[in-house]
């Protein structure tokens, strides 16, 4: 549903995304609005993220974890439109000769930090790597995992929700794509699954640049936070 | 076994700050020491083995050489998953340090056994897999293994050899028969009850702690030029029987031969006992090896 007031809230999201989607898709019918993670990951690697292609491989970099590997199309566009990769790499998903597949692979394509498709993984792997770049004395880098709602279904997501917040692992934030797909749902909602442990949390309209840009500054320096950014259901 | 991986990690953790411990409770208790020293490097998650591994492939991702430690059958079997997405996919590794694998934990039921675990590893991507027999053959596995990147699993057990063989990385002749004599490979704490299996026998026995990557090399130059007759292996691991059959037959793709492989048995027998029963049990036991090997020969 597009009204003008979503339009004008999706201000930011620049023009070319679009043809870079349907560059990967050959999907001349739906909306970039189609991809749930899209506005979320623009903000992300526009306002957020301190990592650049030039800085892809250095050791202080932010780290940005995709969890929910599958519909990687949103991810692919917004790494060609930051110039990770060039732009026609998007012509061949999944192709015999293509690096990028319908779950994306590390060692295939720059700018990408783990290979993901099997749920429940990237929250485990970004606590180790918030874990490891402690351990290094590398203070400066915050590594972000972004989830699905349906995602939390696994179980291992709540292992590392527990000990996160346990431990007040605050160099990690997780972003959960809320768009009502999970089959039994979170009653009391998804924040309160993260809150009970300690995290920090903020729920925000997952189109509205500004409100994810804020919630995802809007942190304590002592605990976990979570921004469950919620978009239209999936239909 | 278990007490030397605790000194040489302590060690390890103290002199090499690239390396960290990651546990799910298991030896915790051991490793206070070494914690209160390295908080950041001893990682203690809890009863969370999934989040263990994850943790260690993470660790990985940012330059570390995690340790992950813990029960065969909860470091293996219960994160599979993990170790072939969060380490093998990530292109990253760790050194895996198990005990209590087959049945070393008989008295605690099928619930702590894990005869399937280098089976399981067998399915994954280029981990070395070192078997030890004696504690004095773990610290210079331990150690290699902390000084580069690669996918490491170190099985610990409580059964030991009498005398250790650190240079077994390659198939060793512990004792040798006529030229042509029957073959037998020992592997890790299976050398003894073969030793005291085949006395009076014509056999070559061969001995190593590391059967992966699987010496090949060594197994071909041990066969040789094949007598007219088929030359006779047998196989003794400590896990499941026939888990090296694949690769004994692809050293010896192309030359005749005959292969008996003697392990654990893939039947729950749903029984507690100690791992002497266990071994009685399955075969593996000086006798019960005595028996199976004479029927082959024969």
């Amino acid at each position: 549903m597009v009204t003008p007031a979503t339009r004008n809230r999706r201000a930011g999201r620049p023009a070319r995304l679009g043809p870079l989607l349907r560059r990967l898709t050959g999907d001349e019918k739906h909306a970039p609005s189609a991809h749930s993670t899209l506005d979320v990951l623009w903000v992300l690697y526009d306002r957020i993220l301190r990592v650049s292609p030039e800085t892809a491989d250095s050791p202080d970099r932010d780290r940005f974890l995709l969890s929910k590997g599958h519909g990687p199309a949103a991810y692919y566009a917004v790494l060609a439109a930051k110039g990770f990769f060039p732009e026609d790499w998007l012509d061949d998903l999944a192709g015999p000769e293509s690096r990028l597949g319908h779950h994306p692979d590390r060692t295939l394509v720059p700018g990408v930090e783990i290979g993901t498709g099997s749920l429940g993984h990237g929250l485990g792997l970004g606590v180790g790597t918030a874990l490891g770049l402690r351990a290094q004395g590398l203070d400066l880098p915050r590594v972000y995992v972004l989830l699905g709602d349906a995602e939390l279904d696994e179980g291992s997501n709540h292992e590392a929700i527990a000990y996160a917040g346990a431990t007040g692992l605050a160099t990690i934030s997780a972003i959960v794509i809320d768009n009502q797909s999970a089959s039994h749902g979170w009653p009391g909602g998804i924040a309160s699954r993260f809150t009970v442990h300690g995290w920090t949390a903020h729920t925000v309209d997952g189109r509205n640049h500004d409100a994810i840009e804020t919630a995802l500054t809007s942190r304590r320096p002592d605990r976990p936070h979570v921004v469950v950014a919620v978009v239209e259901p999936k239909e | 076994m278990r007490d030397t991986f605790t000194e040489t990690a302590t060690a390890l953790l103290d002199d090499d700050p690239r390396t960290a411990l990651v546990l799910a409770d298991i030896s915790a208790s051991s490793f206070a020491p070494a914690a209160g020293r390295h908080p950041d490097r001893v990682l203690n998650v809890g009863i969370r083995e999934q989040l263990m591994v994850g943790v260690a492939g993470g660790l990985a991702l940012t330059g570390l050489r995690p340790i992950v430690h813990s029960y065969a059958t909860f470091a293996v079997d219960r994160v599979y998953e993990q170790l072939k997405l969060d380490l093998d996919h990530q292109g990253v590794g760790a050194v895996v340090v198990s005990v209590g694998a087959s049945y070393d934990g008989s008295s605690m039921g099928r619930t702590h056994m894990s005869p399937g675990d280098v089976a399981l590893l067998d399915t994954l991507t280029d981990w070395t897999v070192h078997v030890p027999g004696h504690p004095d053959e773990v610290p210079a596995l331990l150690r290699a293994a902390a000084n580069h990147d690669d996918r490491v699993y170190l099985r610990l057990s409580t059964a030991t050899n009498d005398l250790p063989r650190p240079a077994a990385g390659r198939l060793m002749v512990v004792h040798r028969g006529t030229v042509g004599a029957p073959l037998v490979l020992a592997v890790g704490p299976m050398l003894d009850p073969v030793l005291h299996a085949v006395t009076g026998l014509d056999v070559t026995v061969a001995y190593t702690h590391t059967p992966r990557p699987f010496d090949a090399a060594g197994l071909r130059e041990l066969v040789g030029t094949p007598s007219p007759a088929a030359p006779a292996v047998v196989l003794v691991e400590p896990y499941l029987a026939g888990t090296s059959s694949a690769e004994v037959s692809g050293a010896l793709a192309g030359v005749p031969h005959r292969l008996l492989a003697l392990g654990v048995g893939r039947t729950d027998l749903r029984r507690y006992g100690s791992p002497a029963d266990h071994a009685r049990w399955h075969g593996l036991d000086a006798p019960g090896l005595r028996r199976s090997i004479s029927a082959f020969l024969d």
